[in-house]
């Protein structure tokens, strides 16, 4: 980023350090910068105490590798949860997705990542060794691959249920389709192999509700 | 500045990269063009009309107009998503494996049909083949025929003598098949007669034919192991996308080991639990 004389040397640093951030342009991280030079001192220290407090307190969960303040976190701790199915996801907010939903009440395991070939990111990258370490427990009846519809996660998918297969553990993907809010005229061939492939019968009784 | 005109191509997505929160640069190879970088904008929102349409391992006609540093896909409309390819995960890393030659020897700009031609026919022939690995040593002799390291499989490649199936030698470095006698001399590693004859075969036949051969497991290593030091001295450097191909022949004994491990562990708790 080209930095102005204009510009002191201290707020083009924050500045520079805001557009470092994903998803932040040059034009955003100056007016955030902007933002916390003129906001009250406690609101920067606040900003500043948040940063540093989830670097220092934060680690992973060494049950389900998610980011957590506690070890183990919340989700592997609660009794109401059932420990006979794992869903195994790429990435910590994927987790907070799932239970956004409130689809799922079994365990989770995340993977910090998926297979790349191309890149060079093979399974001993991600938290695989972890994910069978706690298959070999017998109360697991259930693994579910929640990976993205995408290359990486196919090959993800795809290592996994041949490794978690040799162990004789159930696999189940979850299903591929149509988005809410998607044009069947746009969709691609894949994506409507698979959802007529996975097509479900109507209820007859909620159909004529 | 010249305006270029929006150019639109047949292009296979070799792979694809994020770009920001939601765009990805795929990178296209197109009989005309070689080597495309383009930008789908939008492509990672769950509502993209692209998306499916740009994945990697899929053939499609592409709407291109230049942008600052890449070009950007304006439109994109799939020709053959191999299904299989992605549904089966060694049909797609074999899939990667030719992917990953192509983009690592092509350049931008420079039109490479018959190489095109070769990737569209070896992954339409990997798509429907009972053996994938048949297919991508198939697909490499040919590439190396094209790029200008054909493999001499006639005459050893150190005295020029003729060689027939025994007792010869395989030389990466020398490019070809080394006599018995240059072959005693310390030149080459060892060439079986079952891989000498699936090398020539593989050159005077089909992919589909190939497929059809039976090739036991000490030959097809002994093929790899030729095939990846070549491919090693044509790249100058070893394919990326082989370290996972490596860990799927790993994956089942990984999985086996765990479970005996864990059951390992149980007997050990049981037996302290007794105690």
């Amino acid at each position: 980023m080209q930095r102005s004389p204009a510009t002191a040397p201290t707020i083009a640093r924050l500045i520079e350090a805001f557009h470092r951030l994903p998803g932040i342009g040059p034009k955003s991280a100056q007016r955030l910068a902007y933002h916390v030079l003129r906001a009250p001192r406690s609101e920067a220290e606040a900003l500043a105490e948040a940063l540093l407090e989830v670097k220092d307190s934060t680690r992973l969960c060494a049950v389900c590798q998610n980011i957590t303040d506690a070890d183990p976190c919340a989700v592997c701790l609660d009794p109401q949860r059932s420990d006979s199915t794992i869903c195994v996801v790429e990435e910590p907010l994927d987790v907070a997705a799932i239970e956004r939903a409130g689809v799922h009440r079994g365990r989770y395991h995340v993977l910090h990542g998926a297979i790349s070939p191309m890149d060079g990111v093979g399974p001993e990258d991600l938290k695989v060794r972890e994910l069978l370490g706690r298959l070999g427990d017998a109360s697991v009846e259930e693994v579910i691959l929640a990976m993205n519809p995408n290359l990486e996660g196919e090959a993800t998918a795809g290592y996994l249920s041949r490794v978690i297969g040799a162990m004789g553990v159930r696999i189940t993907r979850i299903a591929h389709g149509l988005p809410v809010g998607a044009d069947v005229e746009y969709a691609d061939e894949r994506t409507l192999r698979a959802a007529m492939t996975h097509r479900v019968e109507i209820d007859r009784q909620e159909a004529t509700d | 500045m010249p305006r270029i005109r929006p150019i639109r191509t047949e292009a296979i997505v070799l792979r694809q990269r994020p770009l920001g929160d939601a765009d990805r640069i795929c990178v296209l190879f197109s009989p005309t063009r070689g080597r495309v970088e383009a930008v789908a904008k939008g492509v990672r929102k769950p509502l993209s009309k692209m998306s499916g349409h740009v994945e990697p391992l899929s053939r499609g006609q592409f709407g291109l107009a230049q942008g600052r540093s890449l070009f950007v896909v304006t439109d994109a409309q799939t020709l053959d998503s191999w299904p299989s390819l992605h549904d089966d995960v060694q049909r797609m890393t074999e899939a990667l494996a030719m992917a990953e030659l192509v983009e690592r020897s092509t350049d931008a700009d420079i039109s490479s049909g018959p190489l095109y031609q070769l990737l569209r026919h070896s992954l339409d022939a990997l798509a429907d083949t009972p053996s994938p690995p048949a297919i991508r040593w198939w697909f490499t002799l040919r590439f190396f025929d094209q790029q200008g390291y054909r493999p001499e499989l006639e005459a050893c490649v150190r005295c020029r003598a003729d060689v027939g199936p025994g007792g010869n030698g395989y030389s990466a470095v020398d490019g070809g098949v080394v006599c018995p006698s240059c072959h005693g001399a310390g030149h080459g590693q060892r060439l079986s007669s079952p891989v000498f004859r699936l090398l020539r075969y593989m050159r005077r036949s089909s992919a589909e034919s190939t497929a059809q051969v039976r090739v036991d497991a000490q030959a097809s290593a002994e093929l790899e192991q030729h095939l990846r030091l070549s491919l090693e001295q044509a790249l100058d450097g070893r394919l990326r996308s082989s370290g996972f191909a490596e860990e799927l022949a790993r994956a089942e004994s990984i999985g086996r080991n765990a479970s005996r491990a864990a059951a390992e562990r149980e007997r050990e708790e049981q037996e302290r639990a007794a105690v």
